[in-house]
């Protein structure tokens, strides 16, 4: 089962090493790891996405609470947060398919932000399962490179009020 | 103005440090020539593994922080294996090492080598510190951190250009202030209570206790708590000494190898009273056996090692002294006297047996014979290999410590160790034993000892194999003896002679006991050389 964690970390260089060495050497797999800093400059978040089961999550957890600069660590239950990863899209495009790939865009929400003779780019941000809907009604016309920031996520207010 | 070198200096004195186990080097000049004109004494180790080995043996002997300092490069990765010993053991270390300077790190110049990065997984934290400035903060919170919650290895690397660099004025900070580092060391009343409850119900609970008791310093409160409810103990290799071994409760080691008695008593109990013991596969090689049958309470100061190896009933995390105390003062139970009656009996039924061979050293009854000679109060060391298993199954401990690399199991460590020990306990007798291996991987030493005058005494097991390994070969390898045997070795009584340490060599328990009364009687180091069997079986 996928999990989703946000870990808060002091945002010091190093901290990322010290987190994903952590991944390596107790055998955890993750499925992608973003970071940015917070509305604190002091505090990085890393949001993880990891596979795997109640007592690999647990573990997880709490060989992350054990690295000195991680803050905190939350694993969000399902249906308790907002979870968004933007994606860059490199799609093969001759001149008499765009019109098909700009009707996909549009239906999918998603923005066109390079065109050339042969190629189209889009970007887009949603989620995992949208993600996957696009690309399949990409497939077709030929993708030549996708780039994903890997998934942030953040909780809904009312979950954290409860 | 003050230098980086002198803050580095100054942070050791504002932490009490006494003495520091060091090899130097160009980058790390600075830090040694102004430790030089301090009164806090350097000792100048024969390999920077045994920098981190010795610091081990004085910060277990003394409950207190160890220091030890390499050069940059082969200096500190020589002392990873020390590093990475300390950490499988949590023991208090700060390790300072010396790195290039700081506008050429990642060019790969002479020495250079990525120490952090390459200590990452086994260390509690490290630094590479890039600003004189930062020098007081991080030695502060490398001691602190170093100490508290579950202890473990620091390391600090610092570029010897920031060590020569100066800044206005030293101010050590008061306090630390890491926001992600604050140990629950109090237990959670509720589950403590759970505790009671569950203890109550037991008809055949045990206690098995580990290293994290002694580090913990909860000894006395875990024999108060035995001695309440009468609940036999067991203790892992590392938590040997919890108990006195002639205690009627005290069964013995458990695990692979460890004592039958020990692991019946595991496997018949229904309650297991995990103190300090993070459930090693050498201690418990099948925890769900166990699981079945037994409800389990742990207690530990680290979270995450409850529930890692062994499924729990009762998790309580927190110092287990404090545990333990609300335990003593809340429960009022007494353990069942056919269960205590079933493990005496399973005790003498199973007790070692010695193994005689003519010209030869049985070290069984000899370590056992050992530990009657000794004082209350002495620290013994075992190395890795068969010698460790005699010496755990064997030595009768009373008031003293029982030093060994239990975790990582790393060969080599007791001699150094010894020394750091020596060192934090000149009055208490100090003992290393190893076997003819594990000696060559350390008799470097031999120079240390001999030029610190350190009163230690070293017993070694020569018996011409290395012992561990030959043994399983017999077991599952149809005794093919793939390198394990030791076909040249040099005479050790003219070895350590010629480091003016005296020795004797012993062909049986009767030559070997008139040596070792012998030997306790000076105040010079010695090593006793024990003739043994290579058929001598762990067991």
């Amino acid at each position: 089962m996928k999990y989703t964690l946000s870990v808060l970390v002091e945002n010091h260089p190093g901290v990322l090493s010290k987190v994903s060495g952590l991944f390596s050497r107790r055998a955890f797999n993750i499925d992608s790891l973003a970071v940015g800093i917070t509305e604190d400059p002091g505090i990085s978040r890393m949001t993880i996405v990891a596979d795997g089961d109640e007592y690999v999550i647990e573990q997880l957890e709490k060989q992350l609470n054990k690295v000195i600069p991680v803050i905190k660590v939350r694993t969000y239950a399902q249906g308790d947060f907002i979870s968004r990863e933007l994606s860059l899209i490199k799609v093969s495009c001759p001149a008499n398919k765009r019109l098909d790939i700009m009707k996909i865009a549009e239906l999918m929400e998603a923005k066109i932000v390079d065109v050339s003779v042969n190629t189209m780019t889009l970007q887009f941000a949603d989620t995992l399962e949208r993600f996957e809907t696009l690309t399949d009604l990409l497939k077709p016309y030929g993708i030549r490179e996708i780039v994903r920031t890997g998934t942030v996520a953040i909780e809904k207010d009312s979950a954290s009020r409860k | 103005m003050i230098s980086g070198a002198e803050i580095m200096v100054k942070c050791l004195q504002k932490e009490n440090v006494s003495i520091v186990f060091g090899y130097p080097g160009a980058v790390i000049c600075p830090f040694f020539d102004y430790l030089y004109q301090t009164d806090i004494k350097a000792v100048l180790v024969r390999q920077e593994q045994n920098a981190a080995h010795s610091a081990s043996g004085y910060a277990r002997a003394l409950s207190k922080v160890g220091v030890c300092v390499a050069t940059s490069g082969p200096g500190a990765l020589n002392m990873i294996t020390g590093i990475a010993t300390a950490y499988m053991d949590s023991i208090p270390l700060v390790c300072i090492t010396g790195q290039v300077k700081s506008d050429v790190l990642g060019r790969d110049v002479f020495q250079e080598a990525d120490i952090t990065g390459a200590c990452e997984s086994f260390v509690k934290h490290s630094y590479l510190v890039k600003d004189t400035a930062d020098l007081p903060r991080v030695f502060k919170e490398a001691f602190h951190i170093a100490s508290t919650g579950r202890p473990g290895p620091v390391l600090i690397d610092v570029p010897v250009d920031v060590q020569q660099a100066e800044i206005e004025e030293f101010v050590y900070p008061e306090k630390v202030n890491i926001i992600g580092y604050k140990p629950s060391v109090k237990g959670h009343p509720m589950q403590i209570k759970r505790a009671v409850e569950m203890i109550a119900e037991a008809k055949r609970p045990v206690i098995c206790a580990g290293g994290g008791v002694l580090t913990s310093g909860a000894k006395p409160k875990l024999r108060e708590f035995v001695e309440k409810t009468g609940i036999p103990v067991l203790s892992t290799m590392m938590g040997i000494g919890v108990m006195p071994s002639d205690d009627p409760l005290y069964v013995g080691m458990l695990g692979s190898h460890g004592l039958k008695a020990a692991n019946l008593t595991i496997h018949n109990s229904d309650l297991v009273i995990l103190c300090g013991a993070r459930v090693g596969d050498r201690a418990v090689a099948s925890p769900d056996q166990v699981v079945e049958h037994a409800n389990v309470i742990h207690i530990d100061i680290d979270p995450a090692e409850i529930g890692k190896n062994m499924k729990t009933s009762i998790p309580i995390v927190g110092d287990i002294k404090n545990v333990l105390g609300h335990l003593i003062k809340e429960t009022d139970y007494k353990a069942p006297a056919e269960w205590v009656d079933k493990i005496t009996k399973w005790k003498e039924e199973f007790a070692p047996k010695p193994q005689f061979f003519d010209g030869f050293v049985d070290p069984k009854s000899f370590i056992s014979k050992l530990s009657e000679m000794l004082r209350p109060k002495a620290v013994m060391v075992a190395d890795v290999g068969q010698n460790q298993i005699w010496c755990a199954n064997n030595y009768r401990i009373r008031d003293g410590r029982f030093l060994t690399s239990g975790g990582m199991g790393t060969m080599g460590y007791s001699v150094p160790a010894a020394v750091g020990a020596k060192l934090a306990r000149p009055n208490r007798d100090v003992v290393a034993v190893c076997g003819d291996g594990s000696f060559q991987m350390c008799l470097n030493e031999l120079a240390t000892i001999a030029q610190e005058n350190l009163n230690v005494k070293i017993i070694v097991m020569r018996n011409t194999v290395l012992g561990m390994v030959h043994e399983l070969q017999d077991i599952h390898y149809g005794s093919r003896y793939s390198i394990t045997e030791l076909d040249t070795i040099p005479d050790f009584v003219k070895l350590a002679r010629s480091y003016g340490i005296d020795s004797a060599f012993a062909s049986s328990n009767e030559e070997a006991e008139k040596y070792t009364k012998e030997m306790l009687k000076s105040d010079k180091p010695f090593v006793l050389v024990c003739n043994v069997h290579p058929n001598t079986s762990s067991k």
